[in-house]
């Protein structure tokens, strides 16, 4: 369990980070929490000859709650979005999905850049993201730039971050209404079964708005707005339920795994869709 | 391929220094390096938490940290929170309400049980089990695990209260 040697890096502002990713290209990663990258590299399925340490780098970190916008430094961890009252209380979506992803060590460690950036479709961040319509920063040699969390996953583990840009912060408007992270697991520190992020807002008894998205059941996140769709307008009756979780299935495309046969896995995200509608519905 | 480091640690409250290759593990630095046999290697996958140390604040589960990424760390081991002839309230706890079976993951779960109550010094049965939920027992059944973070809990604030 000890990865191929590397050369090690822990620049201090984010030129120094920029120089290596130049320099080494696809052979350089940036180093987040680790939790994802260094069992890789333990077990030898990542190869890292040049390794860049980010805990050092300047502005990465930070919860900002200003009026209606959140802003996250991407080495914000887990551990620090549950604890932060003020994001706690504008986003209260973040706190209740954190709870739930791996055990309190690695949430210590985990970072939010890190899940988001990965493209692992079973991080939990991307499809929460995606359901908050968040944007993401990138910085890369020629500067800043933003990407919507919907047009950043292409496929497992490839987004449209390029080698030499390191993903900065996410920013979101604060959610309004009633909220949901549901999450089927096997046990505690396993990545998702199923899992749905809903929002939903109500005026006059019917639903007004809502987003739905799906985690670990494609290869990216599932953002489901057909599932939105179905709710809208109505008093989420028996009906509406049903027709936003056959539009979602309509979107999921799960495959077999060691979490079970695709038709498990759509079982589980039907249930696990219709307890966070319900759920976020009570809330709204 | 030569690329040691100088790394220089605190490590339950001694300094040390040495050089290592930024790849090696912090766990084999504590154990193999350093001799603190403590914290122990049970998965070595990030799973289990039997290696669990207390690094700059956080538990963390030390298979999986660089020790490049300790450089300039504060690290404290269960050697760091009591001795034989001196035990934390925890490891009073343990032994007095049979936390333990085989032990060998009795260092990680009695790390991380000081710093989740050094968090939450009144934690609820709940709050005890989502907070240990990094460190599995094989032998336990986490039952009396469960039972002596609670009443050690109860001891230091007791003890709190009398100091005061």
């Amino acid at each position: 369990m000890i990865p191929a040697a590397f050369e090690y890096y822990r620049p201090k502002d984010m030129a120094g980070v920029l120089s290596v990713l130049q320099e080494h290209g696809d052979d350089a990663r940036v180093l987040a929490g680790g939790h994802s990258l260094i069992p890789m590299m333990k077990l030898r399925m990542a190869e890292v000859p040049h390794l860049i340490d980010l805990q050092d780098v300047e502005g990465l970190g930070g919860i900002s709650v200003d009026g209606d916008t959140v802003r996250i430094g991407a080495m914000t961890t887990q551990h620090d979005i549950i604890d932060n009252a003020a994001l706690a209380a504008a986003a209260p979506i973040m706190r209740e999905a954190s709870l739930q992803i791996a055990d309190p060590q690695v949430r210590y460690m985990g970072t939010v850049g890190g899940n988001v950036a990965n493209g692992d479709p079973g991080n939990d961040m991307p499809g929460l993201m995606q359901c908050l319509d968040a944007t993401f920063t990138l910085v890369g040699p020629d500067g800043e730039r933003t990407v919507e969390a919907r047009d950043f996953y292409e496929a497992a583990y490839m987004t449209d971050r390029e080698d030499d840009e390191i993903l900065t912060a996410v920013s979101f408007k604060a959610p309004k209404g009633g909220y949901a992270y549901e999450k089927q697991k096997r046990k505690i520190g396993d990545y998702a079964t199923a899992a749905a992020a809903v929002l939903i807002t109500k005026t006059d008894g019917k639903c007004s708005a809502a987003s739905i998205a799906m985690t670990n059941l494609s290869d990216t996140p599932i953002w489901s707005e057909a599932a939105a769709e179905a709710l809208v307008g109505t008093s989420l009756d028996d009906a509406a339920i049903a027709a936003a979780v056959a539009a979602m299935l309509g979107d999921i495309d799960p495959t077999d795994d060691n979490r079970g046969p695709v038709e498990f896995k759509r079982h589980a995200a039907s249930i696990i869709l219709r307890r966070a509608i319900e759920t976020a519905w009570s809330r709204a | 391929m030569s690329n040691k480091k100088h790394i220089k640690m605190t490590v339950n409250g001694e300094e040390q220094e040495f050089l290592a290759e930024p790849r090696e593990l912090l766990i084999h630095t504590l154990r193999e390096r350093l001799n603190i046999t403590g914290p122990h290697i049970g998965c070595e996958t990030s799973h289990c938490g039997a290696c669990t140390v207390t690094l700059n604040g956080k538990s963390v589960k030390s298979c999986t940290v660089f020790v490049a990424q300790a450089d300039g760390a504060d690290i404290t081991t269960i050697e760091g929170l009591g001795n034989p002839d001196s035990l934390h309230v925890l490891q009073e706890s343990f032994k007095e309400h049979h936390g333990l079976q085989c032990g060998f993951c009795t260092p990680g779960m009695i790390t991380r049980a000081s710093k989740l109550l050094e968090e939450n010094p009144n934690p609820t049965e709940e709050d005890v089990r989502f907070g240990m939920a990094g460190n599995i027992c094989r032998c336990t059944g986490y039952q009396n695990i469960v039972k002596s973070i609670l009443a050690a809990a109860s001891e230091m604030n007791a003890a709190k209260e009398a100091a005061e």
